[in-house]
């Protein structure tokens, strides 16, 4: 991460435009994974260790290839294996996955992020955490349609893959982009990545999977990790990825009308009490009965006095 | 304190500090929590030593303030249950917003409103602790959806939580000589009298 960003397009938790003045000329850069040339190698996963000098556990096997087992704090990337009975084909697929963060272009972890700039999407498209502001609330988590944030056990902020922003930031593409030795995962402007995609589709169309399709939902505002699937049509075959991704509206109220409402609802509540107190005045005890009630006393006590 | 013998006690010092326990917890939670619901409240984190300081605390803060209420609530429920005279009370409201306060039907030791501010913060303290419970991330990692609807349900119970607050101590300001009852304990028979006219008869055996 700079010092000082120019190219901010929206901050968590922050009402006013942040530094924006820097945009890509050549327009929003996204990596395209295209599942169907991915063979299991999990070299995306080492180079992003690598990359990221990040270590995980070494866990125990558990009969599955995925391994680690799933997304942690340490693990930005977890290749995912999905074996599929296709009934059409006859044929056993298995369907690998690279999962980590998509970097949608409506993140519904920004939306939750209640630390003003913990989480910011850059003019470029990558959506990054910048964890000297987490605060380790476990909103991102709440907020996220794909599972994605980690938090740590140990320093509780929350981690996800940065789409190697740091390598984007001067001219490089991500360490996984760098080591997939299949070609299976690319990475450029959108635009770029979605004519790559279109190539793809219709070539895997050519070739049976008449279902192809690209994966860049518009339900978080299409995504700046995108898939290319064989059955595009049934996404969720691919180790749960979601049909139809959306901010859930659970979040959208939360981090939406309710705020306004609520500040409203306050503010009346606090701003009614002041002006009924200068308009009707204090409710006190009347004067009648006040010097009616200051005499029985007085006479009460003059009776102990008495002798 | 007794300010004159005459004056009558209406909270013992264990009910006063077991009330201001609330309170003060009530507040602590009120500026931490909106800190984390709208952006324009998060500078109040500085308040509890930034940020993730007010993460940790709140819940621990909330727990304290959960106990101290469920102790205060069995202090007070029998007196807060609504009777009849309470609904003609009730009914009677616009005319004391208006400020007219002198022809109210006659009230126990509460008056209608009271009570159900009462059954309304315990109806809202119950909410808040199962919700916050939820979403508590320090210890429980909770299917998604459960939290989102609790994140939801947290922060609805606290707007209906700080607005009845906000009504409680308005009204404690706006009803002179009431802040005393809760200060030093008692009030004076005159305010007894015109507030609260059965409770001032069964304290004094005054029945004029």
């Amino acid at each position: 991460m700079p010092l000082q960003s120019l190219d901010i397009k929206r901050r968590s938790a922050t009402t006013t435009p942040s530094p924006s003045v820097r945009a890509p000329a050549s327009g929003e850069v996204a990596k395209l994974i295209d599942v169907s040339k991915c063979i299991g190698c999990k070299a995306c996963q080492t180079a992003c260790m690598e990359w990221n000098d990040l270590r995980d556990e070494v866990g125990t096997t558990s009969g599955v290839y995925d391994n680690p087992r799933d997304l942690t704090e340490h693990s930005w990337t977890v290749m995912r294996f999905s074996e599929y009975e296709n009934t059409e084909s006859g044929n056993l697929e298995w369907l690998i996955r690279k999962d980590g963060c998509m970097h949608c272009e409506d993140p519904g972890c920004l939306k939750a992020c209640p630390s003003p700039g913990a989480i910011v999407q850059y003019t470029n498209g990558i959506v990054d955490f910048h964890e000297e502001n987490c605060i380790g609330c476990g909103y991102c988590v709440s907020g996220c349609p794909f599972d994605v944030p980690r938090i740590s056990k140990k320093d509780h902020k929350a981690y996800k893959c940065t789409l190697c922003s740091d390598r984007v930031a001067v001219g490089q593409e991500p360490a996984c982009v760098k080591s997939c030795p299949t070609g299976a995962i690319m990475f450029g402007t959108k635009q770029a990545m979605k004519d790559q995609a279109e190539e793809r589709i219709e070539d895997l169309k050519e070739r049976g999977f008449a279902k192809a399709g690209l994966y860049d939902p518009a339900g978080v505002g299409g995504t700046h990790v995108m898939y290319v699937l064989h059955h595009a049509d049934q996404p969720s075959l691919y180790h749960g990825l979601p049909d139809n991704p959306k901010i859930s509206p659970m979040v959208s109220l939360w981090k939406g009308a309710a705020k306004p409402l609520a500040m409203a609802a306050l503010g009346i509540a606090a701003l009614g009490s002041l002006f009924h107190y200068i308009t009707k005045g204090p409710n006190e005890v009347s004067k009648e009965l006040e010097d009616e009630m200051e005499r029985k006393d007085r006479e009460a006590l003059e009776k102990e006095d008495a002798p | 304190m007794t300010r004159s013998p005459r004056d009558l006690p209406r909270y013992t010092p264990s009910e006063r500090a077991n009330h201001w326990v609330v309170g003060i917890c009530f507040i602590l939670l009120a500026l931490s929590g909106l800190a984390f619901f709208h952006p324009a409240f998060f500078p109040l984190t500085a308040l509890f030593g930034g940020g993730p300081w007010t993460r940790i605390l709140h819940p621990y803060v909330g727990l304290v303030m959960e106990v101290f209420f469920v102790v205060m609530a069995l202090r007070f429920w029998r007196l807060n249950v609504i009777e009849p005279r309470d609904v003609e009370w009730l009914k009677n409201t616009p005319k004391l917003i208006d400020g007219n306060d002198e022809d109210m039907p006659e009230q126990g030791k509460y008056n209608g409103g009271q009570k159900l501010l009462f059954w309304g913060l315990v109806a809202g303290m119950l909410l808040m602790l199962a919700s916050g419970l939820l979403m508590w991330r320090a210890w429980l990692n909770l299917p998604v959806g459960l939290v989102r609807a609790a994140s939801v349900l947290h922060a609805a119970a606290a707007v209906w939580m700080i607005g009845l607050i906000i009504l409680h101590i308005y009204a404690a300001i706006w009803t002179r000589g009431t802040l005393r009852a809760m200060l030093y304990g008692t009030v004076t028979r005159a305010w007894a009298k015109q507030h609260h006219r059965l409770w001032y008869r069964k304290m004094t055996g005054d029945n004029s």
